[in-house]
């Protein structure tokens, strides 16, 4: 056992001695409440770990509590001084943050013995960072007085979200359950297609795989105005851009699935009398899966992007990319982030949903399998 | 002759199959305006003359290839590159956005992919984040970030740059993360042996095993820093560049307009993707890379 001072504990300890003084030298009720008590928790938490050594999921509790603690404090401390924070202010708010950092190192190196807790931790840790980039945003916004117009504090956003809810469901139905579904879908489906017929036809591949590969390059985006004016401004329009955008994707990874089943496989089925489809069928398209999911999956990005950027090119008074831009025309930056972050959900929820039906499709594969 | 027979037939045959298409696509999309002309007018040409017509309307739905070729040409080649008119000057607007963001990315990614390399904490907190926000429609926030800029009276190449850096880093960061774990075991034993320091380790082994990812991913790093700058100049109110040419084009209906900035996009990705590899390419050779 190694008696050291973890260097994050140290420099929170420093904080918190500095702060101190700082806000000695502060007059009395000038600045943000509840710096006194966030420093001694801070102070406390630091100290404590100090003393338990050879216990390392107490110490990440207690620094849990400490650091989350102390920033909630803040937090509540900073309403109505908003803009007035001093240098203790932000002292605690570092030691506090340093205090979170410890407590990640300290989850870092934990080696569970059960998948479970395994899995927790992997969660956990990303969190803890995730709700940090939250406070540290927060408390900087509010502490600092950084205009309302230039970055709202999350609570703003959250707020809003709250508020206009109804707004944002049916901007959400206009975009993502028209537009990019229908896009996804037939764009996905077509690459598919192709792919088969590439895989069938040597010419064809070797024709459509340099094209497919140089279009990935390509910024497709811009033929959004194009496709508005053939469609017109309603959801297809946007369709058509998602369906060009994701086609190609789906084309260069399928091709290069349909190549991925061994040598000895296809032997074996040759060896059945296997004929092309059957082959095809029971052989090469599960062995393709990985990489048609991964198509898939970098096609549940674009494909939101492609709807979003096209609305900003014109759309009936409904949309996340037509809401983003006027808002933003008007200056409701925190109606803006709350779009994007009903985007961001909605992106990675799509992302995941795909992400589990690979893995029950892929179930036999060393990736899955092992993890 | 060998490739000849197997890449420049297929894909030539291809391409000219497109053309072909197009042309026949052209005559579908905009036949029925020009017969609503002819009608007006009083005309009844024969089918060749319709044939040529649907191909040289001034705003057609569907620009024939020759006519955005011409177009092309004309604001390429026959103006002055630095005229508002010149897709050049508008190209090289859009590049120079795309090369600060692409440089300030790049760096970004590769600090961060050392710092998730080399520490544990980083690893655990950071790289999930990384792999949640490459599944969020990152372009969303391009106008709001151009807007919140100007409010503050930050205009021209500072927050499309900014967007290009946003995108072109995840694809980076991810590569060089990849890269700088991709050496064996083995060659970290043999590091040992030798009594390596840390920093030795880094910059004799895992920086140059390291290389082929990060071009790799550069190259994807730079086709999205030119989509962000193009992006980032629509909500500008179309001053210039290739995405302000796009949205002018759609004000107007100036279709040709609009293909021919498309041509000109497509043209820079290339050429910056060619450029990417090109380096790649010294790169290897300088440290020793033969092909086989």
């Amino acid at each position: 056992m190694r008696a050291s001072l973890p260097w994050q504990i140290a420099l929170a300890l420093l904080a918190v001695v500095t702060g101190g003084v700082l806000q000695l030298a502060t007059a009395p009720g000038g600045g943000p409440g509840n710096v006194w008590p966030a420093l001694g928790l801070v102070a406390l938490a630091a100290a404590g770990t100090l003393t338990m050594g050879g216990r390392p999921v107490a110490q990440a509790v207690l620094l849990f509590i400490g650091a989350h603690g102390a920033a909630w404090l803040l937090l509540s401390g900073v309403a109505g001084h908003e803009g007035q924070a001093g240098a203790s202010f932000y002292l605690a708010l570092s030691g506090a943050w340093l205090l979170a950092w410890r407590c990640v190192t300290v989850l870092s190196m934990l080696k569970p013995a059960s998948p479970n807790e395994k899995r927790l931790l992997g969660l956990i840790i990303p969190l803890i960072f995730g709700a940090w980039v939250l406070i540290l945003w927060e408390a900087i916004v509010r502490g600092a007085g950084i205009p309302f117009l230039l970055l709202p504090p999350p609570s703003a956003i959250a707020e809003r979200i709250g508020v206009s809810t109804a707004v944002l469901a049916a901007d959400f139905r206009q975009t993502v359950l028209k537009a990019v579904l229908a896009g996804y879908i037939i764009g996905c489906g077509a690459g598919f297609i192709a792919a088969i017929a590439a895989d069938r036809f040597v010419f064809l591949r070797r024709g459509l795989l340099p094209i497919g590969n140089m279009a990935a390059a390509l910024p497709i985006i811009g033929v959004a105005p194009i496709m508005v004016m053939w469609f017109g401004f309603d959801w297809p329009s946007k369709a058509a851009v998602v369906v060009i955008m994701t086609f190609f994707p789906m084309l260069v990874n399928t091709v290069v699935g349909l190549s991925a089943s061994g040598h000895m496989e296809r032997d074996l089925m040759r060896t059945y009398a296997s004929g092309y489809w059957p082959t095809l069928f029971k052989l090469r398209l599960p062995a393709a899966m990985p990489f048609i999911f991964n198509a898939l999956k970098i096609n549940s990005t674009l494909a939101l992007i492609g709807a979003i950027v096209a609305e900003f090119f014109g759309t009936p008074v409904v949309g996340m990319g037509f809401r983003i831009s006027t808002e933003v025309g008007r200056m409701n930056i925190d109606m803006v982030w709350a779009e994007i972050a009903v985007a961001a959900l909605a992106g990675t929820l799509f992302y995941g949903v795909v992400a589990l039906v690979e893995r029950a499709v892929t179930f036999w594969h060393p990736s899955i399998r092992g993890g | 002759m060998d490739s000849f027979q197997s890449k420049i037939v297929p894909v030539g045959t291809l391409l000219a199959i497109l053309v072909v298409a197009w042309y026949a696509f052209a005559v579908v999309l905009n036949g029925p305006f020009q017969r609503d002309l002819d009608r007006r007018a009083g005309e009844t040409p024969g089918q060749l003359e319709f044939l040529m017509r649907t191909w040289s309307q001034p705003k057609p739905t569907l620009p024939a290839p020759h006519q955005v070729a011409q177009n092309f040409y004309k604001s390429t080649f026959t103006v002055k590159p630095w005229s508002n008119r010149s897709l050049i000057y508008h190209a090289w607007v859009t590049l120079s956005s795309t090369f600060v963001g692409f440089a300030f990315g790049a760096a970004l990614g590769i600090l961060i992919a050392v710092g998730i390399v080399h520490f544990a904490s980083l690893d655990r907190s950071l790289m999930p984040w990384i792999i949640t926000s490459q599944t969020i429609p990152i372009l969303a926030i391009a106008p709001m970030v151009v807007v919140v800029f100007a409010s503050i009276g930050i205009t021209g190449l500072f927050p499309k740059a900014l967007i290009s850096t946003y995108l072109s880093f995840f694809p980076v960061a991810v590569g060089m993360v990849k890269g700088l774990r991709s050496p064996e075991v083995m060659h970290l034993d043999l590091m040992r042996t030798y009594n390596a320091t840390r920093p030795q380790v880094f910059w004799k082994l895992r920086v140059p095993a390291s290389l082929p990812f990060l071009f790799a991913s550069m190259k994807v790093a730079v086709a999205a820093s030119l989509v962000g700058a193009i992006v980032a100049e629509l909500p500008t109110g179309a001053v210039a560049g290739i995405g302000a040419k796009l949205l002018n084009g759609a004000y107007y209906s100036q279709t040709i307009d609009i293909w021919a900035a498309l041509v000109a996009g497509s043209l820079v990705a290339v050429m910056l993707v060619a450029l990417v590899g090109l380096a790649g390419r010294i790169t290897d050779y300088a440290m020793g890379g033969r092909p086989a």
